[in-house]
């Protein structure tokens, strides 16, 4: 029988993952040609419109994580099956770099559109802050705890309750008195050309794909890691 | 500065981070492979004198 802390059974995943990183690779340069050389330029904003393409996917992509993050803390308080702490703990790692990424990106068009690298006035950009700094204390309360269950329970717990903030966040642009932010999806449908439209699910299936890819890396060497600690435990004893 | 340069600063930043998260990980799968050496080189050090203390009488065929 194998488990998740079987030295030899829990890296196999690992195989898979040069396929996996050559489609992500693919992936991504499509979406570049289609985001940069396809995409039809934009009449109001000009070529710093094209951000749009990597900005909201990456966006999209950051909440997608912390949501899955807090799906697997919530298995971990659910099933209390160990292996759920260190995929939750990638997970939120993941959205923090692709959170880190959106306020970068998110800033550079600021600037290029309304000249300012950033508001407090627009109470989406503010929220995103927020959600990013919860995450980012998760890694101070997830480090000032010694290794254990107490550990995996108080950062499942902390995880979840960050997971209030990414609809709360979502849908501040709409619940907003403020418009700075464009709106570009609305229950009309997305405010794009077909073209458009196309290049940025593209993009946002390619930087998606490429969260994933770098997830199962990750947490892969993560295990690896877990495995040989316990393996050189084992053999020093 | 003009739209293609912030467009250029942008999918730079992005490009610019995915490859440190790359190299990172690079690192720190080198480190671990590293590891697996020394404990693969533990593992065989701690095999080498059973083997050694073998009795003669168990490597003789029983044919011979």
């Amino acid at each position: 029988m194998s488990s998740p802390s079987d030295p030899l059974t829990s890296s196999s995943p690992i195989r898979s993952l040069p396929f996996l990183a050559a489609v992500a690779a693919v992936l991504m340069g499509l979406a570049i040609v289609l985001a940069l050389v396809v995409a039809p330029e934009d009449a109001d904003q000009g070529l710093s419109q094209r951000i749009f393409y990597i900005h909201v996917p990456i966006a999209l992509t950051s909440y997608f994580c912390f949501g899955l993050g807090a799906w697997k803390a919530l298995l971990l308080l659910w099933r209390e099956d160990s292996r759920y702490d260190l995929e939750s703990y990638v997970a939120i790692h993941q959205g923090t770099i692709f959170g880190a990424l959106t306020l970068i990106t998110g800033s550079i068009w600021a600037k290029a559109s309304w000249g300012v690298w950033w508001t407090w006035s627009s109470n989406q950009l503010v929220l995103f802050l927020v959600l990013f700094l919860f995450y980012c204390a998760y890694f101070m309360l997830r480090f000032s705890l010694e290794d254990g269950p107490r550990r995996a329970r108080s950062s499942a717990v902390y995880a979840l309750f960050g997971i209030v903030l990414v609809p709360i966040s979502f849908l501040a642009i709409r619940l907003a008195e403020d418009f700075i932010h464009p709106t570009v999806f609305t229950r009309e449908g997305p405010q794009m050309t077909g073209t458009m439209f196309t290049a940025f699910c593209v993009s946002w299936t390619a930087v998606t794909f490429l969260a994933y890819v770098l997830y199962r890396v990750e947490l892969a060497g993560k295990r690896l890691d877990a495995d040989l600690r316990e393996l050189r435990e084992a053999l020093a004893s | 500065m003009s739209g293609g340069e912030y467009l250029a600063l942008a999918y730079g930043v992005v490009f610019v981070v995915v490859l440190a998260y790359v190299a990172i990980i690079a690192a720190k799968l080198a480190r671990l492979q590293r590891e697996t050496t020394e404990i693969l080189e533990l593992a065989r050090s701690r095999e080498a004198p059973p083997r050694s203390a073998e009795p003669v009488v168990q490597k003789i065929s029983p044919t011979a």
